[in-house]
């Protein structure tokens, strides 16, 4: 059984059920995020961010959720440099083939899911450290601002809305984050359930149009919220 | 027809390799492929020049020699077709064709279009096998065999084993070859004797000879001249999940 992790098959198994669990955490952080669309005030927000920073359920999955992550990341690098080695191209100057199909034969997402997750994961460094490292370890003056909640309540409304008014730039970084991780899921989603051995003819098609779902939703979801709250403050 | 033929050509295993440019003037559009390549080889041969080595057996489809990557398609621009069924009518008069060996770690290159393929037949010797009993043949009518499971073994042995998933493959895996193989045995009750572990041998044997291993992007099924489903890949990755907790739990097996 100990082989069965460094087959190429077990790490595949491995690798698409972190991804899969963190498909998870993305429903439950586009849930909250919604929350912004639909209520101006802040409140609703603030109220579900305080939920999740104090609730210690989540407390206890979000440690589970980073080994979650570095475990598809170094599984990641460890697919991609093998299959690079492999892969053989030193034959005609530094390409495999003089030509090549491989346009027609297989989807652009496919083929580069390792670029798309590097994308994704610059971009969720960039992320963490607008906001997720200022309210849990340095904080911001906007998180102190009056919210008309409970006290210890922190503004995290006023944080976020604040990067996107501030900085309107920030938000062409988190529209191409969105588009990362849509294309990421389009070809990720199906592909899992694959390598999970989840899947025949009949499925296939279900899981690829179940993955397209997913990959809108996500995509769609994340990039409406910077650019809402952008139009938001121009319009109002 | 007159063509423009850029065929990689390399001496030897540890030769570098080049690609050489000939003009083919008097082709014909209804040759095949193979046949185009004769011509070459006798008007390479009349000039006293080095014939290129090209793979042909059966030249009706089913051997799985003629391996070849022609104008970057494996067997050729043609869906479903090898390269010995590969009609000329699908090039043009004036087309320039470029003409390569399989490329991967795994499939050396012999001698210009030839690569060594012996890699497929050491993951069959890991496990694509059954065992019989010898004695007269039992009665057929014994082993009863649901249509539809019947049917796609079949159409998972139809792989001709041609290497075609694996020069498509941007990671040189044989997976698509592997899953086939697994699957002929799989769905039929012949198989099931040896099937705790052939998935796990097969495949380790896969990883160990230096095949990357299967990010799903399905190059491989449509560049596949057999046309063999993705979905063999499935029950591939199923049958050595299973053979992985085989493996925990029963020593017998």
């Amino acid at each position: 059984m100990s082989n069965f992790f460094v087959s190429s098959i077990g790490k595949k198994f491995v690798l698409s059920l972190t991804g899969l669990f963190l498909i998870l955490f993305l429903v439950v952080h586009l849930s909250v995020n919604v929350l912004i669309v639909f209520d101006s005030t802040g409140k609703l927000f603030n109220q579900a961010a305080h939920f999740m920073d104090t609730n210690p359920l989540i407390g206890i999955i979000e440690p589970v959720l980073a080994i979650g992550l570095v475990l598809h990341l170094v599984l990641a690098t460890i697919i991609t440099a093998q299959n690079q080695l492999l892969r053989d191209v030193n034959y005609t100057g530094n390409k495999r083939y003089q030509k090549s199909n491989t346009r027609e034969n297989s989807s652009w997402a496919s083929r580069n899911m390792y670029v798309l997750g590097t994308v994704i994961l610059v971009f969720l460094v960039i992320h963490m450290i607008n906001f997720f490292w200022k309210i849990k370890v340095t904080g911001d003056p906007l998180l102190n601002e009056a919210t008309g909640l409970e006290p210890g309540v922190k503004n995290a409304y006023a944080l976020v809305t604040g990067l996107f008014v501030q900085w309107k730039w920030s938000v062409l970084i988190y529209v191409i984050g969105a588009i990362a991780l849509g294309l990421h899921l389009y070809h990720g989603v199906w592909s899992a359930f694959q390598s999970l051995g989840w899947s025949n003819r009949k499925w296939r098609s279900i899981l690829s149009i179940i993955g397209i779902i997913v990959s809108l939703i996500f995509a769609g979801g994340f990039a409406f919220i910077p650019v809402f709250v952008l139009i938001q403050d121009m319009v109002c | 027809m007159k063509l423009t033929l850029k065929v990689w050509r390399q001496h030897s295993p540890k030769d570098k390799g080049r690609f050489e440019e000939y003009i083919l003037q008097n082709a014909s559009s209804d040759m095949t492929f193979l046949e185009m390549l004769d011509a070459l080889n006798e008007q390479l041969i009349s000039q006293d020049k080095d014939p290129v080595a090209f793979e042909h057996d059966c030249r009706e489809g089913i051997c799985g020699c003629c391996a070849m990557m022609i104008n970057g398609r494996p067997h050729g621009p043609n869906a479903e077709t090898t390269t010995c069924q590969l009609n000329m009518k699908a090039f043009k008069d004036n087309d320039t064709i470029v003409i390569e060996p399989w490329r991967a770690r795994s499939f050396p290159v012999i001698k210009d279009l030839v690569v060594d393929r012996q890699a497929f037949e050491k993951i069959m010797e890991a496990g694509g096998f059954v065992h019989m009993d010898t004695g007269s043949a039992p009665e057929a009518n014994t082993l009863a065999v649901p249509k539809g499971k019947a049917d796609e073994a079949i159409e998972a042995a139809s792989c001709i084993g041609c290497g075609a998933c694996v020069a498509a493959c941007k990671n040189a895996s044989a997976m698509l070859f592997v899953a086939a193989k697994v699957s002929q045995y799989a769905l039929l009750p012949q198989g099931k004797p040896e099937g705790g572990k052939r998935a796990w041998n097969m495949v380790a044997k896969m990883d160990e000879l230096g095949f990357g291993s299967c990010t799903n992007t399905g190059a491989c099924e449509v560049e596949c001249p057999k046309g063999i489903s993705l979905a063999h890949i499935a029950r591939l990755n199923r049958e050595f999940i299973k053979g992985g907790f085989i493996t925990l739990v029963a020593e017998e097996e």
